[in-house]
This record gives structure tokens, sequence and C-alpha cells, in this order.
């Protein structure tokens, strides 16, 4: 059998894919929910803290189990995409995704949120004091400071989400070229008793993860102060 | 107290309950020099500052205002609230405020309109960079610079955007001495050049005697005195305590080189003191005159080793600290002195209110 094999490209191919959307658009939604919680100190911050960790605590088959209901032909979700025309989400690529962003949220949320923490309230003040609209400041100052922040959170979410199984298989179903990655694929493989092809992509796994846990160690050697 | 007021005064008026104190403050300010908030800390100085620059809203007044040179940034009655951003202030933080992402330049440039590649030409920004003398610091990253290089920068970048006011907030406080001493000079030469008002918070009489020209006393977030820089301190910070003494305002006149000796003259004499390098010709200066240094006369006296005899009247004469002697307010000329002398030769003397005496200055120091 030629290596790689089909279904192992499609299934590398197609986790990058999910990875890469999965960190892109969670990058894009956890940085206004990163800034409200670091900065507003009213109760609600801390009940939207909580919701946001959720997925920290949950087992992967409950969030699957919720993604799944809502997805489905008769669960909310599904309803406002059938009506719009959009078709079902379940067992497709975009409610995998779905599924992944809510499952990597707290991965996303917290670097940046600790990021903006650790800049503390002086920089936007000194910006302010410059003539710089809470806006532009926000551009200029808070992400510039936060950079350290935003890459540990791209980082944990992309591996976060590789290392995804248990929600993927519930809304994903494990198709082949459709929503089969590689922790499903080592699964069968597994399942089918094929040792040697779960042993390779298992190795590549964790030099992956390894790698990922090394670069982290340096960003956060090397992430500067942000007044001087 | 200031017998008229102009549209480019100051005005604030606010109050804010804190924990420690509530700061209530009703303020009349002159339009330009440096006006000194002095008081201990946890007196409210530094929210004060923070509310007029609109980074804290002080709003428990009906009638909270904040009126800058002019301009109105907080008017409880109209709903005016002007965020910090739109208003025309520069601010110096206490500790590190440069932002680290950034180089020298990059921070100096950062507040000015459309300010980045060019910017260095903007006029101000000229001005503030040779002001401060930080021409060869443009390019440095601002973590290679000591403390009081990174408050220089941070003074310029404040002044930079050509503000209506300049707000700095114990500055020189996160400073060792030597760092001090580096930069007052350059406070100084702000006070003499720039025409916007500046407020000054500080707990260091040092900086007090050397740069303000106005004195607010704040004490548990009230106002306990306001005024003349020189009127305040003899009033309010005279009480006991071997520092009592008065503050003058003098020009270097003359050198005396075979004696080592400079003359100052001030309105209402002159003083001889020890000659130093700072006290080029014409160049004005503060002298610090203790009122335990003071001793008093009916007439001029001869055959005596004190160079310094100067005319005045007795203002008031009010108990010190210790019953055995008593503080006597003199007028020389439009400045005030003051003598500690035992109670026993003031009333030896018959001193009271109008009398003529002669002040015989034993030692006057260069406030710097």
């Amino acid at each position: 059998m030629p290596f790689p094999d089909p279904a192992t490209q499609s299934a590398v191919l197609l986790t990058v894919r999910l990875a890469a959307c999965t960190t892109l658009v969670l990058l894009l939604i956890a940085t206004p929910l990163a800034w409200a919680l670091a900065r507003s100190r009213s109760r609600w911050s801390a009940v939207l803290g909580a919701v946001v960790a959720l997925p920290l605590v949950l087992p992967p088959t409950v969030l699957g189990f919720y993604a799944l209901l809502a997805l489905g032909p008769q669960g909310w979700l599904g309803q406002l995409m059938h009506g719009l025309g959009l078709g079902t989400l379940a067992f497709t690529f975009t409610g995998l995704l779905m599924g992944s962003v809510v499952y990597s949220l707290p991965f996303a949320v917290q670097p940046i949120q600790h990021a903006f923490e650790a800049m503390g309230p002086r920089p936007m003040e000194v910006a302010a004091t410059l003539g710089l609209s809470p806006l532009e400041a926000f551009w200029r100052v808070a992400l510039p400071l936060a950079r350290p922040g935003f890459a540990v959170a791209a980082m944990l979410s992309f591996a976060h989400t590789v290392g995804e199984f248990g929600l993927v298989l519930m809304i994903g179903g494990n198709i082949p070229g459709q929503t089969q990655v590689i922790s499903t694929l080592i699964y069968g493989h597994v399942e089918a008793m094929e040792y040697a092809q779960a042993h390779v992509l298992a190795l590549g796994m964790v030099v992956f993860a390894f790698a990922v846990l090394l670069a982290l160690g340096a960003i956060q050697r090397h992430a500067p102060r942000s007044v001087a | 107290m200031h017998a008229a007021h102009t549209a480019s005064d100051s005005h604030i008026r606010l109050r804010l309950a804190r924990a420690a104190f509530v700061l209530d403050v009703n303020l009349r300010l002159p339009g330009r020099g440096i006006t000194v908030v002095f008081g201990p800390s946890g007196s409210g100085k530094t929210t004060l500052l923070r509310c007029v620059a609109g980074l804290e809203r002080a709003c428990d007044a009906t009638d909270a205002c904040v009126a800058m040179a002019g301009a109105v940034w907080q008017d409880a009655v109209s709903g005016v609230f002007v965020p910090t951003w739109q208003r025309s202030l520069g601010y110096v933080f206490q500790e590190a405020s440069l932002l680290e992402h950034l180089n020298v330049r990059q921070n100096l440039v950062f507040g000015l309109r459309g300010g980045r590649g060019d910017a260095l030409a903007h006029r101000g920004l000229q001005d503030a960079v040779k002001l401060l003398g930080i021409g060869d610091l443009l390019e440095r990253r601002v973590d290679t610079l000591s403390g009081g290089e990174r408050q220089r920068v941070a003074i310029a970048r404040a002044l930079a955007r050509q503000p209506r006011v300049l707000l700095l907030d114990e500055p020189l406080a996160a400073l060792d001495r030597s760092r001090k001493q580096d930069i007052l000079p350059w406070l100084e030469a702000l006070r003499d050049r720039l025409q916007i008002p500046m407020f000054y918070v500080t707990h260091a009489m040092d900086e007090v005697a050397r740069l303000a020209d106005t004195l607010v006393l704040l004490e548990a977030g009230q106002v306990r005195a306001c005024g003349p820089v020189a009127e305040v301190m003899v009033q309010y910070l005279s009480a006991g305590g071997d520092e009592a003494g008065a503050l003058l305002e003098a020009t270097v006149r003359a050198h005396d080189a075979a004696w080592q000796l400079a003359e100052v003259v001030f309105d209402g004499g002159s003083f001889w003191l020890r000659d130093s390098p700072v006290l080029e010709p014409k160049r004005r200066v503060r002298v610090r005159v203790l009122a335990r240094d003071v001793s008093l006369a009916l007439a001029a006296p001869a055959g005596t080793s004190i160079q310094n005899q100067l005319a005045c009247t007795v203002q008031s004469v009010a108990p010190d600290a210790h019953p055995s002697q008593v503080l006597v307010r003199l007028r020389c000329g439009t400045a005030t002195l003051l003598a500690r002398v035992t109670a026993r030769s003031a009333a030896q003397l018959e001193l009271a209110a109008g009398r003529a005496v002669w002040a015989l200055v034993k030692s006057v120091a260069l406030v710097e």
C-alpha cells in the first residue's frame, strides 16, 4: 500500500484545515470576549467567564451531544440553517467547525484575557492623555502589547483542535474525506487492528504536540512588559 | 489672593468620596506658571489631578466643574463631560508610562495626528525635544533608558501635542536623589519658557520651593491654603519646625570675587551669599531664609559680623511651638520674612505690628 495512503492524506489535510479555520474564527470571537472579561468588574463578567470556561471541564461528549441536537434537522440551529436554505450542518465540515470553536473557546480567550490584564490600565490611560480615542487606543496600544497572548491563543487553539476527538466523532461521524480527522482515523485504525498505520499517525501527533509546547515556552520567556 | 480673574484662569470644583478621604475642592488658579498641589500621601492629590484629566469622574457635587485655561471640560450644570482623549492636555505619570513596544521616537510621535512618518518635522515635537535635551535618545529602545531619561521623554511626549495644560503627577517621586537633581533644571526651564499653565503634584518640599509659583495645600481631600507660593509657605508651612522660613525670588546682581560672595537682589533689599558657579549674572534664583537664622534689632547695629541687614516692618507676632519663642512676620518691600526670637526679647523690644526693625540675617540658602 502506498504511503501516505489517500485516507491518511485527506485526514491530515482536513485536520489542518479545520484547525486553521477554527483558530481564525476563535481569534475574532475571543478578542472582544477577552477584553470584556479583562476590563469589566461586574458580576456578569464572572458568569461570562464561567460560561467561556465550561468546555475545559465538560466531557467532549456532552458538548457533542448538545451540538448534535442543535445542529441536527430537528435542532434550532439546524432548522434555522434549513430555513435559510443552507442545508443541514450535522456531519458536515461547517458543523465540525462550529463545534470546534465552542470546544476550544477557553484556550483562545484565556491567554488573550491574561495578556490584557497583565497590561494593566496604564497604557490605555497614556493613550487617552495623548488624544487617542478608545478604539484607536485598542488598535495601537492594547493589541500590540497583547501580541504574545494572541500568539499563545492561536497556538493553543490550533493544537487543541487538532487533538479533539469525542466531539468530532459525535457531530462529524468520521466520514472519510468529509469529517474524518487524524484523531478519528487513528481510532479507526486501532479498531481494525492496523497498528502500523496507527503508530505513524500517533507518533506524528506526539512530535507536533511537543513542538507546540516548546514554542509556547519560548513565547512566554520573551513576552515584554507593557510600559517602561 | 488674586484680585481679578481672567478668562484664561482655571476653575476646579470637584467632590468625590473615597474610602480614605472626601475630595472636596473649589479652586481658582492663574492661567500660567506652575501650580503645585502639595500634601501628604493619601491627601487626594493624585485623585484631584486624575479628575482634572478626566481619567476619573468626580460628579458628587451638583456644581462640579473643570475649566482649564479657557476650555470647559466638565460642567455638571450643562451636563458636559469631555472624555480624556478629547481634552487638550499633557499628562506625566508618576512611574513608567512609555509604551514598551515603541522606541523613543515612536513614543514621541505617538500622540500626533497622522503622526508616524515625517512627524519629527512637527514644530511642537522639535521644541519639546530641544527643551528636554533628548535629541540623542530618539532611536533608543525605552527599556535601555535611565529613570530620569524616561521621565524627560514622557514630559516631551506630553508637550509635543502642544496642549493647553500640562499635568504632572509626582514625576520625580520614583527617581533617586541624583536623578532628581538631573531633571529639576529641565522643569525650571519649562516654567520659564512655556506659556501654558502646569499643575504639579508632589509631597516633596524641595520641589515646591524650587518650582511653585502658586501653591495649593491639600489635606485629607480639603484645600487648606491656596495662593502665591511665598505667602502660603510663610503662612501655613511655618508653624513650629526647624524648617520654618521664607522663600524669596531674587536676581543675581553682583559678585565679590575677592571674598567669594555673590549678591542677589529682591524686592525689599539684597543679600550676600556664598558664591557658586550657578549664580550667573542676572539669573533668577530662589533663596530660602530660615526663621531661626534671623535676629532682630531696633537700630542698624555697627560692629557686627552679620553681613545681611534689612529694614523691615513687623506685621505680626505669633506664638511658636515652644512657649519661650515667638514667630515674627516681617514685611520687607513686598516680600515677607520670618524671624524666630525668644518671647522675652519680643517683649523687651516691644515688638508689635507696625514697628520698624532691622532684620539681621545670618544665613541665606540658595534653593537648588
